[in-house]
């Protein structure tokens, strides 16, 4: 990371601290926010807050790697999270999660090359009258289908590619 | 989904009437009523609202809180989502009227991350009531009674739901629940007493206030009291929550959402218990089958293995790691599992892997390991002629 990088990311966390505290209870805000803002928490990340809270740097990857929301890997801009909990299996979550492979081009766990898309498990997302549902990053979608999937996807490709947007004249 | 409508919860009521006759009690009087309703947690364990509400209210301590617990993560569980999305002021009123009866002036809704789409509408709200004077500085003019409710999101962890683990998150700690007692009714959220309410169990506290006691304990059995939210998905023509009185039968349910035709009802959830056809006479009700609202119907075609299987895996993966019954039980009943759908397991296996689930439910620290077994050891019971001699086939899968 340049030296730029990291005084902008200090800055911020500086700043978060200013707004949720510096007591241990802040950590959990401060670090969804970290990881929404970097679609990960770095060692240079977690460092930072630690010495601000005042806690040791482990104590905070312990609690990094404890929740399934916070990484220490970078995630893709979009992370697309299937549920694959009994009422969306029962619904067919199988078919979607085959056709999100193939459209994404890699495995649960992965993120695409570009770093555009990171694919995912959950466990019960609560939209099991409306299954299969899955998360884009804070959105929901339920009733999806392998049909749906693509227009999910163009959807957020739609966000960052010039390409998909000219498609979409056709 | 089904339109909503109930007696009690999905009705129509006067907004706030319950937090205006609690504010006009003394705080004594407002846990008295609630007591005298009878009302039951109803996250699924089912401990009394008002004696809870009584020991943290006689609890000594400057500083009191109100937890809402909106960390729904029960597989088959969203009446917790429709509530919040559908009635949020009636779950923030219920918030304030447990903070004016135990003496707290925090109040701190925990909302599972996966709900976070919900975030900005509940906040819209919050700010709403505080523009009302329903939070605040002396709330609606009561002098001696300041209380202010924040949103905190949790991270993808189902075993946050637990009570004191869900306190150590707000903590800022990894979600591990703690040895019990001390309860959080003494020593909760920063070591000062606190109560942890269900969402739906603060949303019904408010309507006892405004209807009073006798008015709820009209509506479901003797032992318990009032109406239930139903979570109801898989085989069924209508899934969706129900709002219906406590101690209903599951065939009574199955016809409500059309799903007569089920071989099996998953009550409770991944955590629940599978009750075969042949006992949908039996209540949901805390006498009979306890529950949190979550039901899943299995049609006849429905591989009861495989579903043990979801659930395991559910479970495997979401053990906090903290004590080896659950940490260790959960991976070896999901290989035995795997086994059984292999066509692989002898029943003297089989009869030391429900072994393995007895210790489990006696030995683990807390609600997610003692409970991970009951469904796997429900659907082995009941569905033996499914589960064992199972045709063999390659890479465990039994299709």
């Amino acid at each position: 990371m340049f030296i730029a990088d990291q005084e902008r990311l200090s800055g911020e966390i500086v700043a978060l601290a200013g707004r949720y505290g510096r007591d241990r209870s802040a950590l959990l805000p401060i670090l969804q926010t970290v990881q929404s803002r970097y679609h990960h928490i770095s060692d240079y990340a977690m460092q930072e807050v630690a010495s601000l809270l005042n806690i040791h740097p482990v104590e905070v990857y312990s609690v990094v790697t404890f929740y399934a929301f916070l990484k220490a890997r970078r995630q893709g801009q979009f992370v697309i999270r299937l549920c694959r909990t009994i009422s969306c299996d029962m619904q067919g979550k199988e078919r979607v999660a085959r056709q999100l492979e193939n459209e994404l081009g890699v495995k649960f766990g992965q993120t695409t090359a570009d770093g555009k898309f990171t694919l995912e498990w959950a466990n019960c997302l609560g939209m099991c009258d409306q299954g299969p549902a899955l998360l884009v990053n804070d959105q929901v979608f339920s009733k999806v289908t392998a049909e749906k999937v693509h227009d999910i996807l163009e959807a957020c490709r739609r966000s960052f590619s010039v390409y998909a947007s000219q498609k979409e004249g056709h | 989904m089904s339109a909503l409508k109930g007696p009690i919860l999905f009705g129509d009521f006067m907004p706030e009437a319950g937090l205006a006759r609690a504010l006009a009690m003394t705080r004594g009087d407002v846990i008295s009523e609630v007591r005298a309703s009878g009302l039951k947690g109803r996250g699924g364990a089912g401990f009394l609202t008002g004696m809870k509400w009584n020991i943290a209210a006689a609890a000594q301590g400057n500083r009191k809180f109100v937890v809402c617990n909106a960390d729904e993560g029960e597989p088959g569980t969203f009446k917790d989502r429709v509530l919040l999305a559908s009635y949020p002021d009636l779950v923030f009123e219920g918030m304030t009227i447990a903070g004016y009866a135990i003496g707290a002036g925090s109040g701190i809704m925990y909302l599972r991350g996966e709900y976070g789409y919900l975030l900005p509408g509940l906040e819209e709200t919050l700010n709403a009531r505080r523009r009302g004077r329903l939070l605040g500085e002396a709330v609606s003019g009561k002098k001696d009674f300041s209380f202010d409710i924040e949103i905190r999101l949790g991270s993808g962890a189902y075993v946050c739901g637990e009570e004191t683990a869900l306190i150590e998150s707000l903590e800022g700690h990894r979600g591990e629940p703690r040895n019990r007692p001390p309860f959080p009714v003494n020593t909760g959220y920063l070591g000062c007493p606190t109560i942890v309410n269900n969402v739906e169990t603060l949303a019904l506290a408010a309507r006892v206030m405004s209807e009073g006691a006798e008015w709820f304990k009209k509506i479901g059995t003797g032992k318990s009291t009032g109406s239930k939210l139903f979570s109801v998905s898989g085989d069924c023509e209508r899934p969706g929550v129900y709002e219906l009185p406590m101690g209903i039968t599951i065939a009574q349910l199955l016809k409500e959402v059309g799903g007569e035709e089920a071989k099996a009802v998953q009550v409770g959830g991944a955590s629940g218990h599978c009750v075969p056809a042949a006992q949908f006479s039996r209540a949901l009700a805390f006498e009979d089958i306890p529950t949190g609202g979550s039901v899943i119907v299995f049609g006849k075609e429905r591989d009861m293995l495989l579903a043990a299987k979801n659930f395991m895996e559910f479970f495997a993966e979401e053990s906090c790691g903290q004590c080896t019954p659950c940490r260790y039980g959960t991976k070896v009943l999901l290989e035995g599992i795997e086994k059984l759908e292999s066509g692989k397991c002898s029943m003297t296996y089989l009869k030391e892997l429900l072994a393995l689930g007895e210790t489990m439910q006696l030995a683990s620290k807390c609600g997610l390991g003692q409970s991970a077994p009951n469904a796997f050891i429900s659907i082995a019971a009941n569905f033996k002629d499914e589960v064992l001699g199972r045709e063999r086939c390659f890479e465990g899968r039994g299709q």
